[in-house]
């Protein structure tokens, strides 16, 4: 079944009327994703193309069954729509929102802790293109035509480089069992760690693709757990490695303020730990299928 | 959002924190004035920009007379001051800082930032002030105290007071210390600072805690929630390029080198200079459309890639999720007509309607060259660019 999503998985959309959530939640049904309603303060009750609307998380839960939240929410009321969801019983929320102020985040990260781990739920990103099990569904930004069925799992900081890596592998007849996207942002819901362990385990997966970037601690984190707890082949990217020292480039996680957080010493550390290293971002493809051969 | 160290000292004053009397100058007779109005004793005259560090590249002088004011206040108005922070095209010395001189009896090191392993304020403090926190990790490291802030109550009493006594303090100066530990925290959590560094924090001779320097910088995400702290931007600190970006809502950020680069997405951005670089090229910037971008934005990014002078050529990366290849290409087309462009440009298009996005750079009949793969486009993007260049030297 992969990871996270699959055919079953029922997703409500959270800023379900807007622009942005009307038009990705239309393109996720229409690649057989179950939509089963959306959230808008104020408009439960009505329908929106053909789905029901509810006023609130919990009582979209009630009635629909829903497991999964795709958040669409801007950034200013991004962290209370996640907080919302977290305690109306939701397990996965894939928050899309590029802006969040990071104080915000760090209380929606304190605040998730007040629920036992066997009902917290999961965050994937902020500032993601969100997750894809490819054939099954999906809830988030990406062209979801680009990922083959297949057997490597994807996991990635930056939509357009997991979409590069997800499409050298299909032109290569390498496909995927889920691609995650776990988001740019400094403080984030789910580390590289956290999905690592989730492929691990997963049946449906034999390899994982693993795409990080400058900034922050989680690459060397996965490293650690890679070395110590995995089984299955990993292969990384890591992107920046001509990014000037204390400059944010784009995402407001990607800025290297400590040891260990260029490029590469990222590449280093992983290479230590028996990662397969993708040298450039146009060798997804051979060295994905390189890895797989031997 | 950096500010300047006078912004970062009325706020600090807001929170209780002390800091030295002083006065803001844009002129010789006004840093004058400013000293005469503090008493007309020794003061500091100290230059208001972006950057750590002014020291060294002579941006702040302790003055004894009149006349050493307005001298040190004229060589550092107009001036650009090269450290290792500013880059080598240093930054522009538009007002100064007069404050009275403290007597400095010990110095202390104090910072507030968003640590990523812990997704949580730390507080790091050290009693070797006076120096850069790089050098005190690396030569005084168990001078180090970090203090975890929880963030549903906030900085406790007691926290504040272990850091205090681990500090060494005389303990007459706790309860001072405290309350200068507990404000900072409270600043940084009410303006949504992303880091708040004092350095030196100083005991006096008379037995008080002032802040002698403070740098501050703000999270650019939270300013929707404190207009009156995104009055404190000062526009003559920032790269022009990286302003006239801004001000436009791209994602740019300015380099050295020659290849002007536009991208969607900031991880494929990246990638792509980096595929510049192993190509044997230089990339000239940074810039992120973003999605669902217009042929307007992308009319506006190359505006922007090209008020960089030192621009030599163009790589367009775009693999459209939600961008749409056509939209991009149109743009491509209408910037190369309406600016009249001569330099070389490469457009690499990929997923959402490619067919049709290169159908239109095709039919358009104007010099551009298409590749398939991010390797092909920086290979020929660096290949064009230095036969360009050599052509050029031949012509001269």
């Amino acid at each position: 079944m992969a990871i996270l999503i699959n055919k079953d998985t029922k997703v409500l959309v959270t800023g379900f009327t807007g622009r942005i959530g009307s038009f990705h939640a239309e393109e996720m049904r229409a690649y057989g994703t179950q939509v089963v309603g959306g959230v808008t303060p104020g408009k439960g009750g009505t329908t929106h193309n053909g789905l029901p609307v509810f006023n609130t998380v919990k009582g979209a839960v009630a009635e629909t069954g829903a497991d999964m939240v795709i958040a669409f929410v801007p950034p200013p009321f991004a962290a209370d729509s996640i907080m919302e969801s977290a305690d109306a019983g939701i397990k996965t929320c894939v928050c899309i929102a590029d802006g969040i102020p990071a104080q915000d985040m760090i209380r929606v990260k304190r605040y998730m802790r007040r629920y036992k781990a066997e009902r917290r739920m999961r965050l994937i990103g902020p500032n993601c293109a969100g997750i894809i099990t490819p054939g099954q569904g999906f809830a988030g930004l990406m062209p979801p035509h680009i990922y083959l069925p297949g057997r490597v799992g994807i996991i990635g900081r930056s939509g357009t480089l997991g979409y590069e890596a997800a499409s050298q592998m299909k032109s290569k007849g390498i496909g995927v069992s889920s691609s995650i996207g776990i988001g740019g942002d400094p403080i984030n819901g789910s580390s590289f760690r956290d999905i690592l362990e989730l492929f691990e385990n997963d049946p449906d997966t034999d390899a994982v693709v693993l795409v990080g970037e400058i900034g922050g601690p989680q690459e060397a984190e996965a490293a650690a757990y890679i070395r110590d707890h995995m089984k299955k082949p990993v292969a990384a990217y890591i992107a920046g490695l001509s990014a000037p020292k204390g400059r944010t480039m784009g995402h407001a996680g990607a800025i290297v303020n400590a040891f260990g957080e260029s490029a590469q010493e990222k590449v280093e550390i992983l290479k230590g730990c028996g990662v397969t290293i993708v040298p450039t971002p146009s060798a997804f493809g051979e060295v994905v299928e390189a890895m797989m051969a031997g | 959002m950096d500010i300047h160290e006078y912004q970062a000292k009325e706020l600090l004053k807001r929170f209780g924190v002390n800091v030295p009397r002083g006065g803001i100058a844009y002129s010789p007779e006004q840093a004058v004035y400013r000293s005469q109005e503090l008493s007309g004793e020794k003061c500091v005259v100290k230059a208001q920009i972006h950057s750590g560090a002014r020291g060294k590249a002579g941006g702040v002088r302790i003055c004894n007379t009149d006349d050493e004011i307005s001298d040190a206040a004229s060589w550092m108005l107009g001036r650009k001051l090269v450290t290792h922070q500013t880059g080598p095209q240093g930054k522009l010395v538009g007002r100064l800082y007069v404050e009275e001189a403290t007597d400095i009896k010990q110095e202390i090191y104090l910072a507030f930032v968003m640590d990523r392993t812990e997704e949580r304020v730390v507080v790091v403090a050290s009693a070797q002030g006076g120096m850069e926190i790089e050098d005190i990790s690396a030569n005084e490291p168990d001078s180090i105290i970090r203090s975890v802030v929880d963030p549903a109550v906030g900085m406790q009493a007691f926290q504040a007071r272990e850091i205090a006594f681990q500090l060494g303090l005389d303990p007459s100066l706790i309860t001072q210390a405290s309350k200068t530990i507990t404000g900072c925290y409270k600043m940084m959590d009410e303006l949504d600072a992303s880091m708040l560094e004092i350095n030196p924090l100083v005991v006096t001779g008379g037995g008080e805690i002032v802040a002698l320097d403070c740098k501050v910088s703000f999270d650019e995400n939270a300013l929707f929630r404190h207009p009156e702290i995104s009055e404190l931007r000062d526009k003559s600190q920032e790269d022009s390029r990286e302003t006239y970006a801004g001000d436009r809502g791209l994602n740019y950020i300015g380099l050295e080198g020659e290849i002007g680069c536009i991208v969607n997405g900031a991880g494929l951005a990246m990638a792509t200079l980096d595929m510049i670089k192993m190509a044997g090229g230089e990339p000239a910037n940074f810039l992120d459309v973003g999605g669902g971008a217009s042929p307007e934005r992308v009319l506006m990014s190359f505006k922007a890639v090209l008020n960089d002078p030192n621009v030599e050529s163009i790589l367009v990366n775009i693999f459209a999720g939600i961008n749409r290849c056509d939209w991009i290409a149109e743009g491509v087309v209408r910037a190369v007509q309406e600016l009249d462009l001569k330099i070389p440009l490469v457009v690499r298009l990929s997923g959402t309607n490619f067919e049709e996005g290169r159908k239109i750079l095709d039919e358009s009949g104007l010099n551009i060259t298409t590749a398939e793969t991010l390797a092909e486009a920086a290979d020929r993007v660096v290949s064009a660019w230095k036969s360009a260049t050599t052509n050029n030297a031949g012509a001269v």
